[in-house]
């Protein structure tokens, strides 16, 4: 009798235990973590092998399982303190997973407390749909303010013309930095340099008698791209077009980060590989906080030379700046800012939506700090479409893009 | 110590193996690292450089007396370097003689061109090959370094522990090794190949375990000195430095200090050395000028009221 009670309790535990990390994993996943089915099944595994012995060793077992990048660590540790939150939850677990404590299963009263933690967390996700967000239309043109104002944006859907459109420019795009030479080999038909191994493995098929050489080239890639876009209220007329550029240039190109600024810095790569412009948008416009605020150039430098510049731009990347140069804040820290990213990345190209070189009037001490450090400047004459975007991007680099043309414009004046 | 081989039976033996070894986990560590010997998956280190992540497997492989195999990942890896490469000139002369010898039978030359002795193994095809009971440790080190191109070839060997070499077929480990994979965070490492492993942040230690450390590592420092060195480094973290010091730094930091002769932290001594803590001319200028005498001045007086 005692066996079979036993048996029963192990039988019933391997069947609550899945269940709860089953939960559990639906939460993570609803708060925006990956987590797949095989992730649930590994965990289960994790847990049997490590043994529950204390809450601790429980909470790092799941959290070697499901987490795969540092930034998932605050919500696991919110989700699981939420979620396990009854310590009482554990510890009846820790009690049902091991045959000896058969006898105080009835006062388990998992249904309850489980029903009621999955119904406070998802109750929670229901209430932060509901944030409305509101419509904003002005006017801020040549304007810059430090202050933050924190703001959702509705941005309107494209059409088909419009995609139909952005494919056309897209596929005339012709980026500056087009293709850098890496260190691997590509088979080449051309007489070139000799590649041994399929050299001999061809000799082979005559039985050696014949030994034609074959040849092999450097590979060539497209250089990763790292865009910095301001979303600022001076540059609010053009976010559209140029969030629509890009996701085109996300979807066309492998390797595109992208990280949107006012007062703060925010990372929409995820955001933008949705296949849908549409979606996309939306999801960028949900990620970002500070629609159409202030400026604060240098500031959002430092974040981005701080905390990404060593995990994006380590690859040889471009890096595309996006913004009117207009900075409110007067201190030192946008010159040193730029001159720090202009020293991580292989080439600083700065467009900028704003400014013409008839009648160039260089007022703002943005621009003047900012241009000494550019690899390439590129003026945007109009940026009502996206096609005007990759002209621009498109030009051949020529005097007119040579950031030392403008600083003497500054100087004559 | 006949079995010093066999893995860790539970994470507190996990946690004792690492500590013999002279390396002081915190426990989250333990528990990953057991999970990883036990459900034979690979273990995914990522964090700062010079938080003692290459440093795991070492220990590891030296505790449990299994060889190390370390490869160090560049941009531009590829197979031949990685897994193998065939001998060509050896080849050569193999067919020249079969030549001369008159024995052209072509399925012959083949498999006799292609067979093992012309194999020359590299680090992920040797780990493959263990001796049953005593499997290597596999150091994929510093893995960002690498290009995308190259994870797709650990796909592979990560998740079947097996090799296909299309001249010879398919090598399967007999015993999978302990793989241990570094990355520095320099670029994303794509999901499908975290989803393999069992993931870990390697974070900086906190100020008991690096004092800890320190006592492990450099006994001979003074009971004054490596207070205030634990300390000054704690407080340099919460600067918001370009580059905050990493483990590898304060021990450099203490056997500097240790050779100069120095029983406690004066503000000429900091400034002297400071090269050794930090390693960009911002954090340095910072540091020298009087942000950085506030601090020294904190620590000790801190270093006074816990006395």
């Amino acid at each position: 009798m005692a066996v079979s009670e036993a048996e029963k309790t192990q039988a019933d535990a391997s069947g609550r235990l899945p269940e709860n990390i089953l939960y559990f994993a639906r939460i993570l996943r609803g708060a925006g973590m990956r987590v797949g089915p095989s992730s649930i099944v590994e965990a289960v595994r994790a847990v049997e092998v490590a043994g529950l012995t204390s809450r601790d060793d429980f909470y790092w077992t799941l959290h070697s399982i499901f987490v795969t990048r540092r930034e998932d660590h605050a919500v696991f540790d919110e989700a699981f303190r939420l979620y396990w939150r009854s310590r009482d939850l554990v510890e009846k677990m820790l009690q049902m997973f091991s045959p000896m404590a058969a006898g105080e299963r009835e006062e388990f009263e998992k249904k309850a407390a489980q029903s009621r933690v999955s119904e406070s967390l998802f109750s929670g996700q229901e209430n932060k749909k509901e944030v409305e967000k509101p419509q904003i239309e002005i006017d801020a043109l040549l304007t810059a303010s430090g202050k933050e104002v924190l703001r959702k944006k509705d941005f309107a859907q494209m059409s088909a013309a419009e995609v139909t459109e952005a494919r056309l420019a897209m596929s005339k795009l012709m980026m500056p930095v087009e293709a850098v030479k890496t260190r691997r080999f590509e088979p080449m038909n051309r007489v070139h340099r000799i590649d041994p191994r399929r050299t001999l493995a061809s000799s082979l098929k005559t039985g050696g008698d014949l030994v034609l050489p074959k040849f092999r080239r450097h590979k060539r890639i497209h250089p990763p791209i790292v865009v910095i876009a301001d979303i600022s209220g001076s540059m609010a007329n053009y976010s559209r077009t140029f969030l629509h550029f890009l996701h085109a240039l996300t979807e066309k190109r492998q390797k595109v980060h992208t990280f949107l600024f006012g007062t703060r810095l925010t990372n929409v790569t995820r955001q933008l590989s949705r296949k849908d412009p549409d979606q996309a948008l939306a999801e960028c416009a949900d990620a970002v906080e500070d629609w159409s605020g202030g400026t604060r150039i240098g500031a959002n430098l430092h974040e981005f030379n701080l905390k990404w510049s060593r995990r994006v731009l380590g690859q040889g990347a471009i890096v595309l700046l996006i913004t009117d140069g207009l900075e409110r804040e007067q201190d030192d820290l946008l010159e040193h800012e730029i001159d720090r990213l202009h020293r991580s990345c292989r080439r600083l190209i700065w467009l900028n939506p704003l400014l013409r070189f008839e009648g160039f009037e260089v007022k703002a001490r943005g621009i003047r700090t900012i241009l000494p450090h550019v690899d390439e400047f590129r003026p945007v004459h109009s940026l009502d479409a996206l096609a005007d975007l990759c002209s621009a991007l498109s030009e051949p680099a020529d005097h007119r893009h040579d950031p030392r043309q403008w600083l003497e414009a500054i100087h004559a004046q | 110590m006949a079995d010093r081989t066999k893995l860790p039976e539970s994470i507190d033996a996990t946690e004792a193996l690492l500590r013999d070894g002279g390396y002081v986990p915190d426990r989250a560590l333990a528990t990953v690292l057991y999970l990883s010997l036990k459900m034979q998956r690979p273990l995914f280190l990522e964090g700062e450089a010079g938080v003692g992540k290459t440093e795991i497997a070492k220990v590891l492989s030296d505790c449990l007396d299994r060889p190390l195999i370390r490869l160090q990942c560049y941009e531009g890896l590829d197979v031949s370097s990685a897994v193998y490469e065939w001998n060509y000139a050896a080849q050569m002369v193999e067919i020249r003689m079969r030549e001369a010898t008159g024995d052209t039978n072509k399925d012959a030359m083949e498999a006799g061109v292609f067979s093992e002795r012309f194999l020359i193994k590299r680090a992920l095809l040797k780990a493959l090959e263990g001796e049953a009971g005593r499997a290597p440790v596999l150091l994929i080190d510093e893995l960002d370094r690498t290009d995308e191109a190259f994870e797709a070839f650990l796909l592979e060997i990560l998740s079947d522990y097996q090799v296909t070499i299309p001249e010879l077929g398919t090598i399967r480990a007999e015993e999978p090794p302990i793989v241990i994979i570094t990355t520095n965070r320099t670029r994303e490492i794509h999901d499908a190949l975290k989803r393999r492993c069992l993931y870990h942040w390697v974070d900086y230690p906190d100020a008991a375990r690096e004092m800890a450390i320190l006592n492990v590592k450099a006994p001979t420092a003074g009971e004054t000195l490596s207070n205030e060195i634990v300390a000054y480094v704690q407080r340099l973290r919460e600067m918001d430095l370009f580059k905050n010091p990493g483990v590898a730094e304060t021990l450099d930091w203490a056997t500097a200090l240790i050779e100069l002769d120095k029983l406690a932290l004066d503000p000429k001594t900091v400034s002297d050395t400071i090269g050794v803590l930090l390693k960009y001319q911002d954090d340095i200028a910072r540091i020298q000028s009087s942000e950085g005498q506030k601090l020294l001045e904190e620590v000790k007086s801190q270093m006074r009221a816990a006395e």
